[in-house]
């Protein structure tokens, strides 16, 4: 069974160590995620592609609770096997404030302010058999 | 010299769920309920501005309201397309090109939370298969990083939301009209950390149309007229923390409605201090907690002093959501912020019966907040 990113383009795979894909503003520096073309911040029009740093620190969360509408959620929305999942808003430093699934989801073992990794997770199985996978953010052991 | 502007008549569809009955339908009945409270008719509406997100394009009930010729301008605008409407009446008799004219918002949503369209707001698809794309999530997050802040409990959450159940019992057009305890708020099932079921609004449908005139002509059509002293619409800063954003800046901005409400303050010529009553976006509990703030009415984390003594009851010192707000009136998109401004009309003419603000409250203030980060005040006085 192979495994493919659920877009090209968001994030780095396969990889040993995963990095999220973003633009810095060519004129003021300003990070961005996704990709984008235009900076919001100095309103310049070119920017250069990067790969963001793979460790930060929790800014916020909450737990999916219920099961998001399918579709377009391609993850498991059947409210008898759904599992709860973590997300969250993981500031690297320097750059910017990512938004992500956290592999977490218990609000006990949550505090803003701790230290996160990127690792790439399962999403869903797609028409080919094929593993659909996609980023989320790791607590640092 | 800029003309005043008068609220002259108010119509509303019940909000809820009304089977069989179309979402431009319950505009049309809003329309009609205006122009009776104003003792007008449809032809002489020299203008038009009505917006829905989900049920049509608002001019197209000139079929069913009479093909008078009228200006009729369809808005759009996210969360605040009632307040967009409204704004642009406002600001068109202000100009002096019109005298007479009115703003329409209604709508008609699925059930279940807001399905995020991600083309429509300029996101990748990977955005929603991933889990994210949903306003709800932005809505748990934003109120736990406050409460880490400012020290908000749960307690006070639950609280803002049973208030909103109570007033919402008082109110014949709301649609969750049954009180529920602090205790079966908080005891609802958790949707999006740290917000329960019970804590949320839900997408609903509804129909709100006002009548607005150049001020020196009001008395033709109302003995009570309710002035509108200000509206304004701000959209989001580099740096402001928003609803369906896959990344925010390091840096913070305040965000859409701080700069609404000065703004809107600045345009009336007065403070928060003046203000009587509020109705503030409750999209969820949270919302009414920091938009209090935010607007204004307090210091961030003085709301749990207040919110736990009773102050922004009806009976209390700042009213705050007077009519059960969106928790219990529901969110039809087009419809939510003009709904705000038809209980503040009532309000101001002592007319909301058992949910009356006590006092003769003079000045009250509407605040609407949502997607992609956009904000709208309006400050109305009798
Ligand atoms: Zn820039």
């Amino acid at each position: 069974m192979a495994q493919v990113p659920v877009a090209e383009g968001v994030f780095t795979w396969p990889s040993d160590a995963p990095a999220l894909i973003g633009s810095r503003c060519v004129a003021c520096g300003n990070h961005m995620f996704p990709v984008q073309s235009g900076c919001p911040k100095c309103s310049g029009d070119s920017t250069e592609t990067v790969t963001l740093g793979r460790r930060g620190t929790l800014w916020t969360w909450t737990i999916q609770g219920f099961p998001p509408k399918a579709p377009p959620y391609a993850g498991d929305a059947d409210p008898k096997t759904f599992r709860a999942f973590g997300v969250g808003y993981v500031e690297l430093p320097g750059e910017v404030k990512v938004e992500a699934r956290l592999t977490e989801s218990d609000p006990e073992k949550l505090k803003i302010g701790m230290e996160m990794e990127l690792v790439i997770v399962p999403l869903s199985t797609d028409e080919n058999g094929d593993e659909v996978v996609t980023f989320a953010f790791a607590p640092v052991a | 010299m800029s003309v005043d502007v008068a609220i002259v008549g108010i119509g509303m569809h019940e909000f809820g769920r009304t089977e069989g009955v179309s979402g431009m339908d319950q505009g049309v009945i809003a329309v009609r309920r205006a122009l009776a409270d104003a003792g007008a008719s449809w032809d002489d509406m020299q203008f038009a501005f009505g917006g829905s997100m989900a049920a049509g394009a608002a001019d197209t009930m000139v079929s069913l309201l009479g093909l008078t010729g009228l200006q009729f301008i369809n808005v759009m605008n996210g969360c605040a397309t009632g307040g967009s409407a409204l704004f642009s009446a406002y600001n068109t008799i202000r100009s002096g090109v019109f005298d007479l004219g009115i703003a329409i918002g209604f709508d008609k949503h699925e059930r279940g939370a807001f399905r995020v369209n991600t083309k429509g707001a300029g996101l990748g698809d990977w955005y929603g298969s991933s889990g994210l794309a949903l306003t709800t999530q932005f809505f748990g997050m934003k109120i736990n990083r406050y409460m880490h802040e400012y020290g908000i409990s749960h307690s006070t959450l639950a609280k803002v939301a049973s208030k909103a159940f109570r007033n919402g019992s008082e109110n014949p057009m709301a649609w969750r009209r049954k009180p529920l305890s602090e205790q079966e708020i908080a005891d609802s099932p958790m949707l999006s950390y740290p917000l329960t079921q019970y804590m949320f609004c839900n997408p609903g449908e509804g129909g709100v149309a006002l009548i607005l005139c150049r001020a020196d002509k009001a008395h033709l059509y109302s003995d009570r007229p309710i002035y509108l002293r200000a509206a304004a619409v701000r959209s989001r800063r580099f740096g402001s923390f928003e609803v369906l954003a896959p990344s925010i800046a390091l840096e913070h901005n305040a965000g859409p409605t701080v700069d609404a409400s000065k703004a809107a303050f600045e345009m009336a010529g007065i403070g928060p201090e003046d203000v009587d009553l509020a109705q503030l976006q409750d999209t969820e509990a949270g919302a009414e907690v920091m938009h209090m703030a935010e607007n204004g009415f307090c210091e961030h984390g003085e709301q749990e002093m207040m919110i736990q003594a009773g102050e922004t009851e009806i009976g209390g010192r700042f009213p705050v959501n007077t009519d059960g707000g969106c928790l219990a009136n529901g969110e039809p998109i087009g419809a939510s912020g003009l709904r705000q401004v038809y209980e503040n009309v009532l309000q101001l003419r002592g007319d909301a019966g058992s949910r009356q603000v006590p006092n003769d409250p003079k000045v009250a203030y509407t605040h609407v907040y949502g997607a992609p980060g956009i904000s709208g005040v309006t400050i109305l006085s009798r």
